[in-house]
């Protein structure tokens, strides 16, 4: 049985690698997704286009001004000297946000008697980036308040906030995306390979080749989902090295909770790629049932949005999904240096998904054989 | 129709055209200096072997490609640079119909009359015309990819015809049509010659067909080698053609002891006779008939086309060794009556649709037996039962004395299959085929290396050992094919359609190989639409509507349709006969 | 034979009629049009949410006291927060590593007497920072709801605030600052260019496949016949999809329409253009749909997603990924989607963009025209 699994195994590696286009597969489109992702995707604010309105021409207004454009987050690109300018600029979209600040600036400041107001103005279509300048604004203004307060021996307020961030002190986006690229890009690749296989040899005949051999069902299957695996443990190495060197995000954990978890996941997935290709007849029917897979199981992981933020229902669908676990395994990896033993949680729902799949996969090749 | 140019005498004219293909680092030489001229209203069948640019020929005329050098004009209209005036007069059937498959009948037929702007005045009457003429007047709500392979071929033709060009060019049209629906295109095409004043050019394997035609060019390497008539080629062989049998050999052993002889060119099995061709032009004569050939009887008989055919391309590829006879063949014929197949009333259903009705028959060993019908008769699903690709409904079916439905795994390792569609790993390269084939079966170690070196030897693979089967040429493949079948030795041996669309020489050469495996014991099955090939079987099995019309030895099938006016009816005869006299 | 207008129209005719019964007859081109769509809506619209609610915070008061009370308190009666209390930091903690828990807001058995000294009280907060957006999202929050208490806590004690500077934030366009509204009209972009790009890659090339051009191109049709066969009906069919997705938009998901549908269906018909050129030129360049439909998920698909500013801020991207993203069709769509969904007409966003999409369309069907073989070779 080993032997002519082997031979199944050496064919299913040449067909895949001397084959041009299902080599790029396999190539390309991963690293252009990770640089895509690595670089693009990023909530992070940078550089990000305001306009200052002062009406007030102090030394303080022009202290406040500089500690915006102290942060890397800001960029003043534009400087309005009448109020009729504020519209245009946000509706264009040359600013994201404008920072206005009235000409009773400095004497309210110096009085005392009531705050000075600064106001800012968002543009809000994108609500997530005008949230998240909203609160690099606050912080900037914090930083004035204490230290105008300490500089004119103000009394403090009687409570401060001491915010600290675990795992990702910086709070970098690209440590929450990168290892999550490794889940996504390893989904994809093993979906794929193992979604078209068998709809590839169908087209192309040989499979009725295959079925007229002594090759027992369980032995084809076993020679399909093996390459997918291997390919799929190849392709996240391949990106974890990636996102070690390339990308800097610290590796704080240790690799066998990491492989366990790709092992594990690289197993569930099979499953459903087999199962998309025992439905399959054709490679764009293949095609097709990965992307209607893969998209949803993306989209509902955590990947780029939180599941907390779903709605109740649909987190519990989450819990089908095997990239959910396989998200927090890599980031609690990744980032916090769990534990086998802290992530048992994350691995046995994964387990029982992929032997539910690929039994499931097994029986649906069996009745479709024919 | 004013389509033509006052100038033009000819309907097709080609001027020293050369054309090149480059794939990777190899260059092929598609056509070299081809100059030929068609006059109106003729009907040219173009043959020659695979690669001989036969296709490349139909295109250039269709303007789908450009010549290197040279000109290409039809009805005075040169295909470069009016290329609008050309599509205008043509109609062209490439080799995959072009068929809309997600379309229905009257839908294709429509888009094609839109098309070729066919005026709504005419376009109802035409419809009517090609749909009774084609036969598929009560299919027009049928998508077309739901259609046999013969009737997807005549409503290709159905809409090519539809705009009544003037010139009409057919790239092998009748690929994997049954000898029905092939009778049936002829007379469509004959008829629309006759009608609308057309000319034809097509390509054919089918060298009968070529016959049909009022010349024929025959092409070889993108030379021509020969464009004459069928008469002409034929009286070029007058005096060459015999028919031999003998008392005490087998028609399979005389044929093989006659192939190698140095003055035969060629000699197959026809019916219970050898069919030769002699070098020279007295047969009787020649010192080849030692007393092995004892008692054998040599009688003149008319040449055929395909005689002329063999003889000026055997003159351009003489025969290797491993072709023309195996040494290790075993000259006893082993015919033992030890049954090997057994169908007991096997049915099978797909939803309400039964395609196979209570099949029996049996198979014994080294025996060569055909499955014929035509396209749709339920040949293709008996086939796959067979195999074990498919569970029968009903019915009990034991394969090598194994019964299917119980032990499907140890029936296959003792068979092998060939598809249509020679399917192989296109990526893999010849090595790797056979590699990985020997192993699926189960062969390991020195066992393994053997048989992988015969095979290189035997199927003479040696050479493109390290080539990718995808880039092989189609005999090639069909070897590799049949190699990768037979890397276990199998005792059944399953061929479906093993010869669709391979080139007389090369079938020749498949036949051969076959018939050297039932003299040695292997129990050989196959599907074929060339009723000539029909003549190599033992036995026959004829199957309509998935019914058994009838069943026999070839003399014995022929022999039901023998009559006064037929009193020596082909194969082909037969079939048409029997499968129509049961429709009527 | 003699009036060739109308052979052009009647061929025309033909293959738009053609092609839309092979739309009709091919599930998986339904699906692309229609299902995916409406998947892809409804996965979005109710599925991505940006905005953290309900997020769970472990509060630790390791001495209880009036003071602490009414802070964890204002942590209680907010609706971002779910306060779990914890009796010490341990567990906490142990909660956070758990992912029971987003944040730990920690106040210090001496809190009460920091409270009424001269220095400020230190409220200690640790966030989950793997994720760092919602770390950002909910660390402001807690920020605001601090300051709320903050004032509250003054008032009731008299004790004058001293806060030099306050902030006086606005937000425009979508004051309620709802995530969908954004994604919603964001996402349109990205079902326009599968319909356009990949469906029409994926039709053409497999005409290429099956052998049904070079029975087409033997014909009298002209290239731009055959062109403009292709591309009316998906035009067509990609418009429905727009105009369905218009519709969900704004009636299942509320998302507010301030502009005009004609300003959207203007642009949109640029759009369209766009993405079907581009599904054209890489089926001419493909001939083959594993590649074709690789190709157009990888160069128009992916970059809708993610480098259109449909989700992430383009300004934040690095400068060479900035200069890509002016290649990438979706960017300006997605930009005159936003606006005139949540901001109106306004001309100085939708003029420029629709010039460069405009210019986009004349570009790729020049690519296409040119391409498209007359020929085999």
């Amino acid at each position: 049985m080993w032997s002519r699994i082997y031979a199944l195994l050496i064919k299913e590696f040449l067909n895949l690698l001397k084959d041009k286009k299902s080599r790029f597969v396999l190539i390309g489109p991963p690293i252009f997704q990770l640089f895509v992702f690595g670089y693009a995707a990023t909530y992070d604010l940078n550089q990000v286009p305001i306009a200052i309105y002062n009406e007030d021409t102090s030394i303080a207004s022009r202290d406040l001004i500089a500690k915006f454009n102290g942060t890397p987050t800001f960029k003043e690109v534009l400087r309005i000297s009448y109020h009729e300018q504020i519209a245009p600029a946000l509706d264009n979209k040359d600013v994201l946000m404008v920072v206005h600040i009235g000409q009773h600036f400095s004497r309210d400041l110096l009085l005392a008697q009531h705050p000075a107001k600064v106001q800012i103005l968002l543009d809000g279509r994108n609500s997530n980036t005008a949230q998240i300048a909203l609160g690099y604004a606050q912080t900037v203004l914090s930083d004035f308040n204490i230290q105008w307060a300490k500089q004119h021996k103000l009394s403090l307020p009687p409570a401060k906030l001491e915010v600290r961030a675990w795992f990702n002190p910086n709070l970098e986006s690209r440590w929450f995306i990168v290892p999550g690229i490794v889940g996504l890009l390893t989904l994809v690749v093993t979906v794929i390979v193992t979604a078209l296989s068998v709809a590839r040899e169908r087209e192309q005949g040989t499979f009725d080749q295959l079925l007229v051999t002594p090759l027992s069902p369980l032995e084809i299957l076993i020679g399909k989902a093996i390459p997918g695996l291997v390919i799929g443990v190849i392709e996240s190495s391949f990106i974890i090295l990636m996102a070690v060197l390339w990308f800097k995000v610290p590796l704080v954990g240790s690799l066998v909770p990491l492989y366990i978890g790709i092992i594990l996941f690289v197993f569930a997935v099979i499953g459903i790629g087999l199962m998309i290709s025992s439905l399959a007849v054709t490679q764009q029917q293949g095609l097709l049932g990965a992307f209607l897979f893969i998209v949803p199981a993306v989209i509902l992981s955590g990947y780029a949005t939180p599941i907390a933020n779903m709605p109740p229902l649909v987190q519990d669908l989450t819990l089908i999904n095997p990239l959910r676990y396989f998200l927090i395994i890599l980031r609690g990896v990744f980032l916090e240096g769990l534990s086998v033993s802290q992530l048992l949680d994350q691995y046995w729902p994964m387990l029982l998904i992929g032997i539910l799949n690929l039994g499931m996969a097994g029986w649906l090749f069996r009745r479709r054989m024919y | 129709m004013s389509h033509s140019s006052a100038e033009a005498i000819f309907a097709l004219e080609l001027q020293a055209v050369n054309k090149q293909f480059s794939s990777g680092s190899r260059s092929v030489n598609a056509l070299r200096s081809v100059s030929l001229t068609i006059d109106k209203g003729a009907v040219v069948g173009l043959v020659g072997p695979d690669g001989a640019g036969k296709t490349t020929l139909l295109r250039l005329t269709a303007g789908l490609l450009l010549p290197d050098t040279g000109t290409i004009t039809v009805f005075g209209h040169n295909c470069t640079d009016q290329l609008a005036d050309v599509h205008r007069l043509i109609g062209y059937m490439p080799q995959r119909f072009g068929l809309y498959e997600d379309l229905s009948v009257a839908e294709n037929l429509k888009l094609y009359a839109d098309l070729h702007g066919v005026s709504h005045s005419v376009r109802e009457q035409r419809f009517q015309a090609l749909m009774s003429m084609t036969g598929l007047a009560a299919f027009t709500e049928r998508l077309a990819g739901q259609l046999s392979g013969g009737m997807k071929q005549k409503l290709g033709l159905a809409c090519t015809l539809l705009s009544q060009p003037a010139l009409l060019l057919l790239d092998e049209p009748s690929v994997g049509v049954d000898p029905v629906s092939r009778r049936e295109l002829w007379s469509i095409i004959e008829h629309q010659v006759k009608a609308n004043d057309m000319t034809v050019l097509l390509s054919t394997a089918y060298l009968d067909e070529a016959e049909r035609c009022s010349d024929v060019i025959l092409l070889d390497e993108g030379h021509i080698l020969a464009h004459n008539s069928p008469a002409a080629f034929k009286q070029s062989m007058q005096g060459q053609s015999y028919r031999l049998s003998s008392p005490s050999l087998s028609n399979r052993n005389l044929q093989n002891k006659l192939s190698g002889q140095s003055d035969v060119i060629d000699a197959v099995i026809q019916g219970d006779k050898v069919r030769v061709i002699s070098a020279n032009k007295d047969l009787a004569t020649l010192p080849l008939f030692n007393a092995e050939f004892e008692g054998i009887r040599i009688e003149a008989t008319a040449p055929r086309l395909e005689d002329a055919f063999i003889a000026l391309l055997r003159a351009q590829h003489p025969l290797t060794a491993t072709q023309a006879i195996s040494p290790n063949v075993k000259t006893t014929t082993v015919i033992n009556d030890a049954t090997v197949i057994k169908v007991e009333g096997v049915d099978r259903w797909f939803g309400n649709f039964q395609a196979v009705k209570k099949l029996n028959f049996s198979v014994n060993r080294g025996e060569i037996f055909g499955l014929l019908g035509a396209n749709g008769a339920g040949k293709t699903t008996t086939f796959r039962m067979l195999c074990g690709l498919l569970p029968v409904s009903n019915g009990q079916l034991s394969v090598a004395g194994v019964d299917l439905s119980k032990a499907a795994a140890k029936a296959r390792a003792r068979i092998g299959y060939m598809s249509q569609k020679f399917s192989l790993y296109e990526h893999l390269s010849v090595l790797q085929n056979l590699n990985f084939f020997s192993s699926a079966y189960g062969l390991r170690n020195a066992q393994r290396k053997n048989r992988i070196q015969w095979a290189l030897q035997q199927f003479e693979l040696e050479a493109e050992k390290n080539t990718n089967s995808g880039d092989l040429p189609l005999g090639y493949k069909q070897r590799l094919a049949m190699a990768c079948a037979l890397m276990h030795e199998p005792e059944i041996l399953f061929l479906d359609e093993p010869t669709s669309g391979v080139d007389p020489l090369a079938r020749r050469e498949f036949w051969n190989r076959t018939n050297q495996l039932a003299a040695s014991g292997v129990t050989v099955l196959v599907t074929t639409h060339f009723m000539e090939e029909a003549e190599y079987c033992d036995r026959l099995l004829i199957m309509r509507e998935g019914d058994i019309l009838t069943s026999g030895t070839p003399a014995e099938i022929k022999q039901q349709v023998r009559s006064v006016d037929l009193p020596e009816p082909t194969m082909e005869d037969a079939f048409i006969q029997l499968v129509e006299a049961k429709i009527s | 034979m003699n009036h060739p207008n109308k052979e052009k129209y009647m061929r025309l005719q033909g293959l738009i009629i053609k092609e839309f019964l092979q739309i009709r007859r091919d599930p998986s081109s339904l699906g692309i049009a229609f299902a995916m769509p409406v998947f892809l809506l409804l996965l979005f619209g109710y599925g991505v949410s940006l905005d953290a609610k309900h997020v769970p915070v472990g509060i630790v008061l390791e001495k209880i006291s009036p003071e602490a009370r009414s802070f964890s308190a204002a942590f209680e009666h907010s609706e971002y927060f779910v306060s779990i209390h914890f009796a010490n930091m341990k567990l906490a903690q142990q909660a956070l590593e758990a992912r029971k828990i987003s944040a730990i807001i920690r106040l210090r058995s001496n809190f009460n007497r920091q409270l009424y000294s001269h220095e400020s009280a230190p409220i200690q907060v640790i966030v989950d920072g793997v994720d760092a957006n919602t770390a950002r999202l909910i660390s402001g929050y807690i920020q605001g709801t601090w300051n709320q208490w903050l004032i509250q806590f003054a008032a009731q004690r008299g004790i004058s605030l001293t806060q030099p500077i306050m902030l006086e934030q606005r937000i425009w366009y979508n004051s309620a600052v709802r995530s969908r509204n954004f994604l919603v009209p964001g996402l349109i972009a990205v079902i326009m260019t599968l319909i356009g790009a990949l469906l029409t890659a994926l039709v053409m090339a497999r005409e290429w496949e099956r052998g049904t051009l070079e029975a087409l191109i033997a014909t009298p049709v002209s290239v731009t016949e055959i062109l403009l066969g292709k591309l009316i009906p998906y035009y067509l069919l990609g418009m429905g999809g727009m105009l369905l997705s218009i519709a969900m938009a704004v009636f299942l998901f509320q998302v507010p329409l301030l502009g005009s549908l004609w300003v959207l269906l203007i642009t949109g018909t640029l759009f369209m253009l766009v993405a079907l050129g581009m599904g054209l030129v890489i089926s001419i360049a493909a001939k083959n749909q594993f590649v074709a439909g690789q190709i157009a998920i990888i160069i128009t698909f992916l970059p809708a997603f993610i480098m259109s500013g449909f989700i992430f801020d383009i300004d934040s991207m690095p400068p060479a990924i900035q200069s890509i993203t002016y290649l990438i069709a979706a960017r300006y769509f997605v930009a005159i989607l936003q606006t005139v969904f949540l901001a109106g007409n306004v001309w100085g966003i939708i003029i420029p963009n629709a010039l460069a999409l405009l210019f986009m369309a004349l570009f790729f069907f020049a690519l296409a025209l040119r391409r498209m073989p007359r020929r085999l070779e």
